[in-house]
This record gives C-alpha cells, sequence and structure tokens, in this order.
C-alpha cells in the first residue's frame, strides 16, 4: 500500500528517480517480515496438525503409562518459567536493540540463549527419564503422538538457539546495520511465536493430561 | 487528496525508520499478565481445585487462549495496522484453519471411535467363539 502511494508521490513531483528510490527502501523489509509472519503461520498449521493427532491419541494408552503417571508438572512448571523468562529478556534485547546499544543487546541475547539451552536441558532429561522408564514413542500412540509434538517444539527451540547464536557472531561483526535489525526483528517473531505454542504445550499436553 | 497520500507517504515513512515501537512498559506489562495466566492453571490443575475435571479443563482451556491473546499483543506486537493488515489477515485465515482442522479432526475421531465401538469387538468374537456364531463371519477371513 505505501509503495503505491509512495509512487503516486514520486509521479507527481515528476521525479522518477525518487519514486524508484522510495519503492526499493520500502519493498525488501516490508516483504521480509510478513513472508516471516506467513512462514510462522505455515509453523503454526504444523503445529496445529500435531495438536489434532494429540486431540485424538491422547488417552489411547495401549495397556502403557498414562499421563498422569508419567507427567512431573513441577519440571513442566520450570521449563514453562525458562521459557517465559527467555520471552522477556528476547524482549528487552529488541529494546536495547532500539536504542542502538549493541553491548546491551548482546547480552540479553546471551541471558535468552541460556534461559533456551536450560529450557531445552530439562526437556531432554524429561525425555531421558521417561525414556529410561520403559516410556518410548513405540510404547503407545499416546507417547507416540506426545514425543512427535513435545520433539517438534523442542527441535523448534534448537534451531532458535542456533539461530540467536549466528546472529551474536553476525551482531558482533556487523554492528546493529539494518539487515542485522531485521533478522533481530524475524527471530524476535521465531522466539515469541515458539512461547506461544509452549502455551498450548503445557496446557493441552501436560495440565489436561494428568486431570483424572 | 493530494495532501492526504502525503501525510499516508510520510506516516509510513516514518513507522519505517522506527521500525517497531516496542516498550519496556509493554513487556512488563505482558511478561506479568503471562506469569499470572500460568501460574492460574498450573495452581487449578496441582491443586485439585474443582472436583469435575471438565470444569478444570474447560478453565484451563480459556487461560491458554487468553494468554494466546496477550502474546500476540505484548510481545509479537500483534494489530489490526501490521505491515499494512496483510500480517492480521493472514493470522486470522491461520486461525479459521486452525479451528477447522482442531475441532473437524476432533468431532470425525470422536464419532469414528463411538460408531466404530461395535467393530472393536470385531477381533474378539473372531477368536474367541467362532463356532457359536458362524453367521456372524463377514467372509473376509478363510
Amino acid at each position: 500500500m505505501s509503495d503505491i502511494t509512495a509512487t503516486s508521490h514520486g509521479a507527481l513531483s515528476g521525479a522518477a528517480d525518487e519514486a524508484r528510490y522510495y519503492v526499493h527502501e520500502h519493498h525488501p523489509e516490508h516483504s521480509t517480515l510478513l513472508g516471516f509472519w506467513i512462514y510462522l503461520m505455515s509453523d503454526c498449521l504444523i503445529f496445529a496438525s500435531l495438536f489434532a493427532v494429540y486431540a485424538v491419541l491422547g488417552r489411547s494408552y495401549a495397556g502403557g503409562p498414562t499421563g498422569a503417571e508419567l507427567f512431573d508438572l513441577n519440571l513442566v512448571a520450570i521449563n514453562t518459567a525458562f521459557l517465559l523468562l527467555s520471552s522477556i529478556t528476547y524482549g528487552m534485547a529488541m529494546i536495547a536493540a532500539q536504542n542502538k546499544d549493541l553491548g546491551k543487546t548482546r547480552v540479553w541475547l546471551a541471558i535468552t540463549g541460556l534461559f533456551g539451552a536450560a529450557f531445552l536441558a530439562v526437556e531432554l532429561y524429561e525425555f531421558h527419564h521417561l525414556w529410561h522408564e520403559g516410556a518410548t514413542p513405540q510404547t503407545s500412540a499416546f507417547l507416540s503422538s506426545f514425543f512427535t509434538l513435545v520433539g517438534t517444539h523442542g527441535l523448534h527451540v534448537t534451531f532458535g538457539i542456533i539461530w540467536l547464536i549466528t546472529l551474536m557472531v553476525q551482531l558482533g561483526k556487523h554492528g546493529l546495520i539494518p539487515e542485522n535489525r531485521r533478522r533481530l526483528m524475524c527471530l524476535s517473531m521465531f522466539w515469541h511465536f515458539l512461547d506461544v505454542v509452549w502455551i498450548g504445550v503445557f496446557t493441552f499436553v501436560y495440565l489436561m493430561g494428568v486431570l483424572p | 487528496m493530494s495532501d492526504h497520500t502525503h501525510a499516508h507517504g510520510d506516516h509510513g515513512h516514518h513507522d519505517h525508520d522506527d521500525g517497531y515501537h516496542a516498550s519496556t512498559k509493554g513487556y512488563v506489562v505482558g511478561f506479568v499478565l503471562s506469569v499470572i495466566l500460568t501460574a492460574i492453571p498450573f495452581w487449578l490443575v496441582m491443586g485439585n481445585v474443582f472436583e469435575n475435571s471438565n470444569t478444570t479443563a474447560f478453565i484451563i482451556l480459556g487461560f491458554a487462549a487468553v494468554q494466546i491473546v496477550v502474546h500476540m499483543i505484548y510481545f509479537l506486537h500483534m494489530n489490526s495496522k501490521v505491515e499494512g493488515g496483510w500480517s492480521m489477515l493472514a493470522l486470522i485465515f491461520t486461525v479459521l484453519i486452525v479451528v477447522i482442522m482442531l475441532a473437524g479432526s476432533i468431532w470425525v475421531m470422536y464419532h469414528l471411535n463411538y460408531n466404530m465401538m461395535p467393530g472393536m469387538m470385531h477381533d474378539a468374537p473372531h477368536n474367541q467363539l467362532p463356532a457359536a456364531a458362524p453367521h456372524m463371519g463377514h467372509g473376509t477371513q478363510p
């Protein structure tokens, strides 16, 4: 929309170069953020289908252990706290970037990464524990869908952390250039999106899983 | 008319320089709200506040829905003006698809399970009562 107005503005003043300048300046960043948002929406559909699978199969225990027997809500609460804290620390990083404070941005990003890593560590510990108790994905349809859903989320967090480290290196090399600010925005959306998915996971899988 | 487009262009440009309007206050408000909205469902479930599981389930699902909206507004900065409304449109479309997919899957599979209940018994008679009810065979088994 702004492209059109910008072009008409350029045409009115009769300077074609200026119009082209506006279009070039405006287009890339807009399309990146919107495109990334659309990617997130498609990711949302992946999670929705995994949630639907869990909704259908989540009570098919096949004589194996149930959610109420397996889940440790204290662990889940700690995990949720880690992810929530990482969300606000990422917000602080965004504000530091807004204030063009490179040092603070990197510090807050590092803290975010540590919370993300702590989340992953707790989740891996939980998976290891389940595996140890014989609750593997092969045990029942419930556990297959559980590991697929929670594992997919964990994989997303893993890639988020890899991205975050990459971004910190890029920030160290080039500073807060427009490209890096755009990347920060994209990772911000990704990270907060993962937190939104986690709300669904802890409510639908863990909390409702332990209800009698 | 010319003034109008001009103002629009300027506004767009200004928006662009800032990029986003994140504020510490917004993040803190969002964080406090989401802590509250997370703590209450955990308390409801871990403290066995309600006798009826269905009541608890509906309430915690409600809290999750509210918390998702809070995250959308305070963390993802979603509003109807981002990207000229296209983000919101994509979001609404996705929510629509997700609702159809989730509600449809649960509905269909629930009814499938319900209607297939006698079918589930199929395996048992085959093994246990082949002589008692030979006419019940469907001819699929040798």
